[in-house]
């Protein structure tokens, strides 16, 4: 068992910059991270054991700021356990945390009075028939297979959703020679002319997103606004796609013509949905705010949560992108170092006094993006009956309204009756959609639909994993009860 | 679904590696969802309720559909690095 001053889990621009600011101030810090290497999936390190020509957008900063985030993490003290699956989070009869993880050469333990929670946010798909067919993609899928692995997702592309991935897919895939059949965006004209004046409050990025637009444009791509995907056909594989105009609450407009694209990929995303599930494991105080993307931990402003000693930070706390996600990290980090005892209260007001002013800077933007992924109301009302709804277990969304029918009436009794989100992937695909189409029949609210109990084991583990190797001499037996 | 590896990149020497007995071959430590995907097998299991096919969606091990059974080992293709001579097989249900 490791024990030190701060666990950090999730090594993407909040959980590595939380870890950077702790172990800045002094703590002796363990960070623990999934991947093979820091950077999370907007800094995503180019695949493993391949040399740096790999990536093929060498000029974007992105990969510029992933690569010197790795650099300084490497120059730090910070102990990194790459590629390790973190499994548990405790609160031990001691105080503070323990997290288990199943790492590469077997389990890892390791405790400390304080944990900053860095988990990201998992991609919302709105369901439509077919789409568990073989050949439909994530749009953060698509751009983990073209950043980081130098690959097009299919020879016909179809990039659907919303929000700025949808154009940044788009213009990779033509940029890298590939063909796009159509852009497929949930949001009107008229929603983004509505975010541009926040969008002007970051330059480059606008600059860069309408350079996006220019090359889709350029090649006389179909853009589609105020369209969504209604179903996707294949045996084996995805063949075409049948997609139709939305009305205003972001549902099927009645009577809107539908259009048939043939495609052998589609790339899809729907915005995301914050991964809070470390606040929810340990019973932290949550609240809905739809505009954050779902379920978020009640925070003060330094991002600790309603438990002692527990941070969170980053997308799994809030959606606000990659650029807040660092200033609110090394906040939450200062700020662990400084109830630790390592900062008077002067220096963290002096350390922290840039960050807070580039948070409030970059909030706007912030605001505008997750608004255009945020879930429109409307676009659970039009899931047809036969919808798968949770992949793993292939309950529809039929299955959820004869659960509701039958006297289920909040997330937990919908998932008892109908093993939607208990299986491999505990509900991360489906929760969010699930959670919707409970709180619309119930009126809308989703407070009311609530959430689902976090429980361990946070990700699949063999048990293999687990038990490392043994001998069976060192197993302790106890003694027998007494007759 | 025909994913195909953008031409001109420099990449590791490929290796050779199984799938259900066929020998594939990817460059080194890419990702196995990624070299089965190239190499045509998109579909990778059926869905244990329904039996429908099933291939990697989130590429970023989230999802869990890619489950695949890695040297005898069930491990989701998108977090394994291609190693040389590794013998991958559909999960049995």
């Amino acid at each position: 068992m490791r024990r030190c001053d701060l666990i950090v889990l999730g090594a993407g621009p909040a959980g590595a910059e939380a870890a950077l600011a702790a172990s800045g101030a002094g703590l002796d810090v363990v960070l623990v991270e999934e991947a093979a290497a820091a950077g999370g999936q907007v800094w995503r390190a180019p695949a493993a054991a391949s040399p740096p020509g790999l990536d093929p957008f060498p000029a974007e900063a992105e990969a510029r700021a992933g690569a010197a985030l790795r650099a300084r993490l490497a120059a730090s003290p910070v102990e990194s356990w790459f590629g390790a699956r973190a499994w548990s989070v405790i609160r031990p009869a001691e105080g503070g945390f323990r997290l288990d993880a199943a790492g590469p050469e077997g389990p890892l333990a390791c405790a400390a009075p304080r944990l900053v929670a860095a988990t990201g946010a998992v991609e919302r798909v709105i369901p439509f028939p077919g789409w568990t067919l073989p050949g439909v993609i994530g749009l953060a899928a698509a751009t983990v297979l073209l950043k980081a692995q130098g690959v097009l997702p299919g020879q016909r592309v179809v990039v659907a959703g919303c929000g700025p991935l949808l154009a940044a897919v788009a213009a990779k895939i033509l940029a890298a020679g590939g063909e796009v059949v159509a852009v497929v965006d949930r949001a009107a004209p008229a929603e983004w002319l509505a975010a541009s004046r926040a969008l002007a409050s970051r330059p480059r990025l606008l600059a860069r997103g309408l350079g996006w637009a220019l090359r889709i444009a350029g090649r006389r791509v179909p853009v589609h606004f105020a369209h969504a995907v209604r179903a996707a056909e294949g045996d084996e594989a995805l063949r075409r796609l049948r997609i139709a105009p939305l009305d205003a609450s972001g549902g099927f407009a009645p009577g809107g013509a539908e259009r048939v694209l043939e495609a052998d990929a589609l790339c899809i995303g729907d915005g995301l949905v914050p991964g809070a599930e470390i606040p929810r494991l340990l019973r932290a105080r949550l609240r809905f705010d739809r505009a954050l993307g779902g379920w978020v931990p009640e925070l003060d402003a330094e991002g600790r949560t309603s438990l002692p000693g527990l941070f969170a930070v980053g997308d799994g706390a809030g959606l606000r992108g990659q650029a807040p996600a660092v200033h609110a990290g090394r906040i939450a980090g200062l700020a662990a170092a400084q109830e630790a005892g390592r900062l008077d209260a002067a220096a963290f007001a002096a350390a922290t006094a840039p960050e807070r002013a580039a948070l409030a800077g970059l909030a706007p933007f912030a605001a505008a993006m997750a608004g255009l992924m945020a879930l429109r109301p409307g676009a659970v009302r039009d899931i047809a009956p036969e919808t798968v709804i949770c992949r793993c277990e292939d309950v529809t969304r039929g299955m959820l309204d004869a659960a509701f029918d039958e006297g289920a009436r909040e997330v937990n009794q919908v998932k008892h009756f109908t093993r939607c989100g208990m299986g491999p992937c505990q509900g991360r695909s489906c929760g969010d959609v699930a959670a919707e189409i409970i709180a619309a029949r119930l009126g809308g609210a989703r407070e009311a639909a609530g959430f689902w109990t976090g429980r361990p084991p946070l990700r699949p583990v063999p048990l293999a994993d687990l038990l490392g190797e043994f001998d069976y001499a060192d197993i302790p037996i106890p003694a027998p009860a007494p007759l | 679904m025909s994913p195909r590896r953008i031409p001109g990149l420099a990449r590791p020497a490929a290796v050779s590696f199984t799938f259900e007995g066929e020998a594939l071959a990817a460059p080194a430590g890419e990702p196995l969802a990624t070299a089965l995907a190239c190499a045509g097998h998109a579909a990778l299991r059926a869905s244990p309720a329904a039996g429908t096919p099933r291939g990697a969606f989130c590429f970023m091990g989230s999802c869990q559909e890619c489950l695949v059974l890695v040297d005898g080992v069930p491990r989701q293709a998108c977090l394994v690095p291609v190693r040389a001579g590794m013998a991958v097989w559909r999960v049995a249900l």
